[in-house]
Parts: C-alpha cells; structure tokens; sequence
C-alpha cells in the first residue's frame, strides 16, 4: 500500500473523503431525523485542506461558542470524529430529544448545559457519530466503532484545537471533513472525521482510489 | 491610532506598543507573551506542540515550544528588546476533554506548559505570571506597554495578569 501524505493531496482523494461526508452525515442525519421526529437536511460536505489559522474562521469565527463531542475510533480504522454544534442549535436539539423522549425540558436555549442536558448530548453525539460511522464501515467493509464520548462546550478554537494538534504531529495543515445540517429550525452541525495518517492510506484502498 | 495585532494557531508575530497583540480561544495550545520592560517591544507566539525533535515534519517553527520561542525571541531581539529586559506570560495549555485514558496525546496541554516554561528558562527570560491548565479555552489580548495580559473565558469573569 502506498503511503499517505496529506501533501499528496489529488482530486480523486478529495472526491472520495468527499463521499464518505456525504454518506456518513447522511446517515447522521436520518437518525437525528428519526431521533427528534422532525426534518433534517444535510448540505454538500466541504474537504478542505486548512492552514492551522485559517480552521477558527471555517468554523464561522474562533470564539463561536460551540458544543463539540470527541469520540475515539477503533478497529481496522483508528483516528478519533467528531461532532460539533452550535450552542444555539445544541439547545434546539436537546430540547426536541428530551421533549420527544417525554423529559421535562428546562433552561431553555441559552447559557450552560446542566448534567442532564450534557447527558443528552452525549447520547446525541453517540447516535448520531454511530451512525455516521456504520454506514462507513458497511461501504469500506472495515470494523469500525466509536469510544465513549466526551463533550466540551468552549470556543470554536479552542475545541478544534484538539484534532489540529494531532494534524501538526504530521504537518502544517489540517484536513476538514465538514458536513452542516439544516432543519425546520436551523440547527448548524459539524462533523470532522480525523483518522490516523496510516487509516487514510487504509480508507482510500477501501475506496478503490488508492492502490 | 493603536491597533490590536491577531496571531493565529501556530503563530507568532511582534507588537510594538501602543499597539496591542492577541490570539482567539487557546485550547491545548499556550500563547506565549514576552517583552522588554524597558522599550516595550513585544511579541506572543500561539504554540501547539512541545518538542520540534519529536516531529519529522518541522519546517513552521512557530508551531512547537522549543522552536517558537526561540524564534519569537529572536525576532523581538532584531527589533531592538533586550534579552536581559525580557518578561513573560503564559495562558492556555488546557485539557479540553476529560478521557478516562491519560494517555500522552491527552496530556499535551501539560506538556505543551512545561515545554514552554523550559526554553524560558534556558533563554533566562522569568515568567511573571501564568493562567493555564485546568479545562476550558482562553482568547488573550496582550500590551505591551503595561504588560498587561488579559485572559477572557466562555462563562468567567474576564482577568487580567
């Protein structure tokens, strides 16, 4: 197998890492879907390569307060995902599971999430990357399975600087898997897969783009 | 008209005052602050990873401890600071997830603090005063002029060291 650097970057690489967003979040996405019982769209996923300056402001600002949940991978793929949300779209969509789940809602859409809301999210978090992931291992026909997650609620930046900081052990950019969602109210998600550099070269062999 | 200068994750730049100098949501990273007390030259480094030895590819030397530091310094010398005039302030270094597993990655915050305070200490430049660890992320703004190192956090009275 051919060894993998982000340096190496070509169209067909992009178009793959591409479709594995779109496959992934889509799935993500029906089971956000089924999860709330309401309507929820996905936009084209991005892949971008990004200076490390430049990640904040993909993000739509460095100092957006966002909910992110880390997961680990593990298997035949090894890396880590994860999912971000908006704070504002993180209320929305705790509120709608735990109404839909017969919970009494509480603070409503602003500030801090108590221990029952982050609860939630991490449920959120677990099916939604679940799903993401599933419909990833039956297309590469590889074992993959998420960790326990773990959940920060902070600033863009600070957040994202987890995954850049194992892109820096490799180089001077990071690699964005971006896919958004959209729903009847409009709920503003992230996912960013980050697989270890030896599972890229692994993924796009699964994809048949990479001998 | 003094202005406020940005530095980017693995980045470094100088701020002469009255200008002043700031990096957005530090998470693990840890924004690095130096100046000369005499003439005011400044500068902050936003580094990322400890050790420039332990990576292959290590051609942004603003993004590790040792490297950017030493660059920082450098810089700051050619625009005419004083190495012996020198201070510094440290803020970030963050564990920004709480994972059962302690393992090395998970630690780099820690590790990006202590690597940091290493190559001070080798380049004799003593750290006034710091703000790092424990788990959320900091946007700080820098002046030269006072020294003033003002640290704002999601939910937290904004301090200023």
């Amino acid at each position: 197998m051919a060894e993998f650097d982000l340096n190496n970057m070509n169209d067909l690489y992009f178009d793959a890492l591409r479709e594995i967003g779109n496959i992934g979040a889509g799935n993500a996405a029906s089971a956000l879907s089924s999860m709330i019982d309401s309507k929820v769209d996905m936009k084209v996923p991005r892949v971008e390569l990004l200076d490390f300056k430049e990640i904040g402001e993909a993000m739509g600002g460095e100092e957006t307060v966002m909910a992110g949940m880390l997961l680990g991978i593990e298997g035949d793929l090894t890396g880590s995902i994860m999912f971000l949300l908006e704070e504002k779209s993180a209320h929305i969509l705790v509120g709608k599971f735990m109404s839909h789940m017969g919970m009494p809602v509480g603070t409503g859409n602003e500030g801090e999430f108590n221990e029952m809301e982050q609860s939630v999210l991490k449920e959120i978090s677990n099916i939604m990357t679940g799903a993401y992931l599933n419909s990833l291992a039956s297309f590469t026909n590889m074992t993959i399975l998420p960790t326990v997650p773990a959940l920060a609620v902070d600033m863009a930046e600070a957040i994202l600087s987890v995954p850049a900081i194992q892109f820096g052990m490799v180089g001077d950019r990071m690699l964005l898997i971006q896919t958004a969602f959209t729903g009847d109210e409009a709920l503003n998600g992230f996912f960013i897969l980050v697989p270890d550099m030896p599972s890229y070269g692994k993924l796009l062999s699964a994809l048949g783009v990479m001998q | 008209m003094a202005e406020m200068i940005k530095v980017g994750m693995a980045d470094l730049k100088l701020c002469i005052s009255p200008n002043s100098i700031t990096t957005l949501g530090l998470g693990s990273c840890v924004g690095v602050a130096i100046r000369d007390t005499g003439n005011k030259v400044g500068g902050l480094a936003h580094v990322m990873l400890p050790d420039s030895n332990e990576i292959k590819n290590n051609v942004n030397i603003a993004k590790f401890a040792d490297t950017g530091v030493a660059e920082l310094v450098r810089q700051m010398e050619k625009a005419g600071a004083r190495r012996k005039m020198m201070v510094a302030k440290i803020a970030g270094g963050a564990q920004m997830f709480a994972f059962q597993n302690n393992s090395q990655m998970m630690r780099v915050g820690d590790r990006n603090v202590e690597a940091v305070k290493k190559k001070l200490r080798e380049l004799g430049i003593p750290i006034k005063a710091e703000d790092t660890g424990l788990n959320y992320g900091r946007t700080v703004e820098f002046y030269p002029e006072s020294g003033d190192f003002v640290i704002k956090s999601v939910g937290k009275p904004v301090k200023t060291i």
